[in-house]
This record gives structure tokens, C-alpha cells and sequence, in this order.
């Protein structure tokens, strides 16, 4: 199976060959120590052995449509699986990663690596996670201490980029469950929101939900989101493209898992894709704990429709104070971009 | 006025070494949750670490009592009382940094204004949704919920999360032992600078 797909890669001109060929070469060269991490970005097997300034073959890039805020910063991703193993898809939407998968993501300010964070399935129960952090010629990048580093470099006037703490990534990934965010049949969907906030144009070779489906790379198959890909039906552009910042921006924690923010708001994939609307009005009054200046104390609300300055959820992006500001971490500039979509979304909406 | 003059007593006295605590006998009624078989030995230990610990001092509203303000008891571990406004930080300058409210339940410093969480297992105002993994979480990461923004001043999650997990759920199962009390502690107040 995995080799006709091959072929079909090669056909369609894609850089890579099979995954599973690509990957066992980049598994071969980087085969970590199940307990320890690589004290240099170059001992997780991103890098080909012999040009540490080229991806290796077998590892792939990946781009989810509906991209989590980094502040503005440049992101790249690039995933790999170990050789001859598939990703179990039991759950089509909450995938199970095998043992000794890796994902990477490069964050780079103005052209300049900043940053690359791992996260590693080490044991069928634990995902690592860290960063490494890039010298000022981008020869090396070394692996940052466990309290991370804060206000590494200054990302604009008086707000400063800092290197997570291990307890922050896993306050977003989990420990032991969720593993990467964005790489789910969702994000990786070939049905791409053309209104994405903040989404890009797919480049050359990089994973589709699609070809993931023909390698066999997903176990078992959802082949039918081959037909059917996974999209936000929503009844308008607007609102699709709102609820797909608000997947990449907040169901990491408000997704309505029981290990996840059971006390705010949720929204679950699966809802989303069946009815976007009937999804978001879940969000409409809903009481926000957290208190709304301006709205009546104890009568705060998710979103009051056609008023955003009274709605804890726009309120809250929109805010990077520390007590307030949603995501609560992992960002200290405001999206602007989501502000004035969302403010103008929630202002659209009727009672 | 109020506020001026506890800071003053608050301070003075030194957060972590009031007396009050002696005044706490572990005396709380134990009312485990229905369907939450409470194991005695696990609840007193959750009681005992609490008294240790000292949590009465920030989540329980102070009174003056004959020695002076200590924790009121009928209030145990209630937090910042709802109807005890406060709009704003209090100055600090002349070397102080932080103060307190006069329940010792507010506390303003360079972080903003903080108040102590209601406690006890009321499912809208407290800790009644709370799991016990996100209790854990909590006291391990120093955010709220284990997940969200970080635990303010001077809540102590550098000390406890030092706490085994087993002292951190016999913690929890205390808690969540307690009588509910309705009781809704405002959001923190961000410093003034960076309200934007």
C-alpha cells in the first residue's frame, strides 16, 4: 500500500518519497534516549547528518490552516513518525500518535530563528517537550533550561518573546494525552479556509490530510474525508473563519474534555464540523465567571450578541494583561488581526 | 481609611507569622460530598496541612478579635467576601511594596490587585467543579486550573508545589469535604500599565 502511494508522491512532484522509506532514515539517524533530552537542536534528528542546515529526508512540513498566535512570529512545522509505524485514528479527530513521534516548530523574528520547540512521544504515556534556542549566527541552537527563559528578545516596543517553561507547554499539550495541537484532520484538512486568520498559502510538499489518508499513514483510514474533508459549516464565511481562530486559539483548553477547563466554555471539533452555528450559539450568554468591566457583577457573559465590549471572550483576546488576557500564555502582543474579526462578528450577531 | 490602617496592622505583623492559627482547631464540620466516601485518615491529614500551611490567613476573612485581627472562622476558607469592594490597587511607595485589604484577603503589589479564592466546594463560587487533577495541577504549575493565567501574590505555589501528590489530594479531599458557601471573589485586578 505505502509503496503505491510512493509512487503516486513521486508522480505529483512532491520533493518527498514515501513517508514511511523517509521516515525510517530520519528515525536511523536520530534514535534518542527514551529518557533524555538532546542537549542540541541537531541531536533530534531534524537536521540531515551530514548538512545540519538541511531538514533530513523523512521528516515533513506541515502547515494547519487555522494557525495558533505566536506574537506574529514566523512559524515553521515539520513532523515524523517512526519507520513502519501509523498513527492510530481510531478517534478520527483526536488522533494516537505512535511511540517516537516528533514534531518541531521554528519560530523566527524578522528572519531570524529564534527558537525550536520539540515535542517527543517517548513512552506510549509521556510526551517531551522543549525548546531550543538559536545562537546569533544560527549555527547552533541548545537546549533551554526546564524554567525556560523569559523575555528573551524584544518582539516589539516594551513586549518581549520568551522560552516557555516545561510546565507551560504541558499546561497547553498535556503530559500524556493531547500531544501536538495543530496537526489533527482539521487543521491538515484539503477543504482550507480561504479566510483563515492569519492562514497561508500550503507550499510545496507539505502534509495534507489527503495524503496522509492515501500513504496508510492514518490507521484505520477515515477514507471518507477523502470525498468529504472535514470543514467548519458554518453559514457564513465570517463565522466559519471566527470559529476556526477560536480551534487553533482555545480549544487546546476548551474543548470540553474532562481534563481540560471543564468550568469555561467549550467547543468540540466534532460539533463544529456537523453545525458551526448551532456551536457558536452554545457560546451566546453564556455565564463568564470571569467579570466583564461594565456588565452587571455575576451576570458577565461568553458573548452577548452585538456586544463585543460586553462579551468576556472579546474582551479577553483582546487584553494582554496577565490576570486577564485569553490565551492566558504563550503570548504578550495583541492580535489585532482576530480583535477586529471576532468584535466584528460577535456586532453581526442577533439575538 | 479602612484599608490604610490594616495594611499597616497586616504588615506590621508579618503575613506568615500571625498568631491566629492557634485559635483553629481543626473544629469545621466534615460533610463529605454525597456519592464521596471520605477516608478519615486522608481528611485529617488534608485538615492538618491546611492548619500548618497557614491557608486560613489569606482565604479566611480576617476580624479583630481580643488579640488582635485574626482569621473569622465562621467564614473558614471562604475567600475575598463579595460584598467587600474594592476598586482599585492601593498605592504602595516610602519603601512599602505591597499590601493587604483588612479581611487579609486582597492584596495589592507591582502584580495588581489579588484576592484569596473561595475554597470551599461551592459548585458556582468555589472549588465544587474543581477535579482533583486540576487541584494538583494547580499547586504543581502555579496557574489556575492548572492551565490558565498564573496564581498571584502572595499565594505561595512555590512552597507547595513541593507537596507530594499525595499531601495535595489529601488537601483536596479536605477541601472538598467543607460545607459549600456561596461566596464570589472577584477577578484580579491588572496594574494600572498594563490594562491594555
Amino acid at each position: 500500500m505505502r509503496q503505491r502511494i510512493a509512487t503516486t508522491a513521486l508522480a505529483a512532484g512532491l520533493v518527498a518519497v514515501a513517508v514511511t522509506q523517509q521516515v525510517s532514515r530520519a528515525a536511523a539517524s536520530a534514535a534518542l534516549d527514551p529518557e533524555t533530552l538532546p542537549q542540541h537542536l541537531t541531536g533530534t534528528g531534524l537536521y540531515a547528518a551530514d548538512d545540519p542546515s538541511t531538514v533530513a529526508p523523512g521528516i515533513r512540513q506541515f502547515l494547519p490552516q487555522y494557525p495558533l498566535w505566536s506574537d506574529g512570529l514566523t512559524k515553521r512545522r515539520w513532523v515524523s513518525l517512526p519507520e513502519g509505524t501509523s498513527i492510530d485514528a481510531t478517534s478520527e479527530l483526536a488522533w494516537d500518535f505512535p511511540v517516537g513521534t516528533k514534531f518541531w516548530k521554528e519560530f523566527s523574528l524578522k528572519g531570524r530563528r529564534i527558537e525550536t520547540r520539540l515535542s517527543w512521544k517517548s513512552s506510549p504515556s509521556r510526551w517531551q517537550m522543549a525548546s531550543y534556542v538559536w545562537n546569533e549566527d544560527e549555527t547552533d541552537a541548545v537546549l533551554a533550561p526546564p524554567d525556560g527563559i523569559p523575555g528573551l528578545v524584544e518582539i516589539v516596543p516594551g513586549r518581549r518573546h520568551s522560552i516557555p517553561s516545561r510546565s507551560d507547554c504541558i499546561a497547553c499539550h498535556g503530559a500524556s494525552k493531547t500531544g501536538p495541537l495543530g496537526f489533527n484532520a482539521l487543521q491538515l484538512s484539503n477543504d482550507r479556509d480561504p479566510n483563515a486568520i492569519h492562514g497561508e498559502p500550503l507550499g510545496p510538499g507539505m502534509l495534507t490530510l489527503a495524503e496522509l489518508i492515501d500513504h496508510g499513514v492514518l490507521a484505520p483510514a477515515p477514507t471518507h474525508f477523502i470525498a468529504d474533508p472535514p470543514r467548519i459549516h458554518a453559514s457564513n464565511p465570517l463565522t466559519r473563519s471566527v470559529l476556526g481562530y477560536l480551534v487553533g486559539n482555545c480549544t487546546m483548553c476548551h474543548n470540553g474534555g474532562a481534563d481540560a477547563t471543564p468550568l469555561g466554555p467549550s467547543l468540540s471539533i466534532r460539533d463544529l464540523l456537523e453545525d458551526a452555528d448551532a456551536a457558536a450559539r452554545t457560546l451566546t450568554d453564556r455565564p463568564s465567571a470571569w467579570q466583564v468591566p461594565g456588565s452587571p457583577e455575576g451576570h458577565s457573559v461568553v458573548v452577548q450578541p452585538g456586544r463585543a465590549d460586553l462579551s468576556a471572550l472579546f474582551v479577553r483576546l483582546r487584553s494582554r494583561a496577565p490576570s486577564s488576557q485569553m490565551p492566558p500564555l504563550g503570548t504578550v502582543v495583541r492580535d489585532q488581526q482576530a480583535v477586529d474579526a471576532i468584535g466584528r462578528w460577535i456586532s453581526n450577531l442577533s439575538r | 481609611m479602612l484599608r490604610g490602617h490594616l495594611t499597616t496592622w497586616v504588615l506590621a505583623l508579618g503575613l506568615a507569622a500571625v498568631p491566629v492559627s492557634l485559635t483553629w482547631h481543626g473544629s469545621q464540620a466534615l460533610a463529605a460530598p454525597a456519592g464521596t466516601p471520605a477516608d478519615p485518615a486522608h481528611l485529617d491529614r488534608g485538615a492538618y496541612l491546611v492548619r500548618i500551611m497557614g491557608c486560613n490567613h489569606c482565604h479566611t476573612p480576617y476580624k479583630v478579635g481580643p488579640r488582635g485581627p485574626e482569621p473569622d472562622m465562621t467564614r473558614a476558607l471562604t475567600g475575598h467576601p463579595s460584598d467587600f469592594k474594592l476598586s482599585s490597587a492601593n498605592s504602595a511607595g516610602d519603601g512599602w511594596v505591597w499590601s493587604a485589604a483588612a479581611t487579609n484577603t486582597a492584596f495589592s503589589g507591582p502584580w495588581g490587585v489579588s484576592f484569596a479564592a473561595n475554597l470551599t466546594p461551592d459548585p458556582e463560587t468555589g472549588l465544587g467543579k474543581w477535579t482533583e487533577e486540576m487541584f494538583i495541577a494547580t499547586m504543581k504549575t502555579g496557574r489556575h486550573q492548572g492551565k490558565g493565567r498564573q496564581i498571584l501574590p502572595p499565594m505561595p505555589f512555590e512552597n507547595l508545589g513541593n507537596l507530594s501528590d499525595q499531601d495535595i489530594k489529601d488537601l483536596f479531599s479536605y477541601l472538598q469535604s467543607l460545607a459549600p458557601v456561596r461566596n464570589r471573589v472577584p477577578s484580579p485586578i491588572d496594574p494600572a500599565e498594563v490594562q491594555r
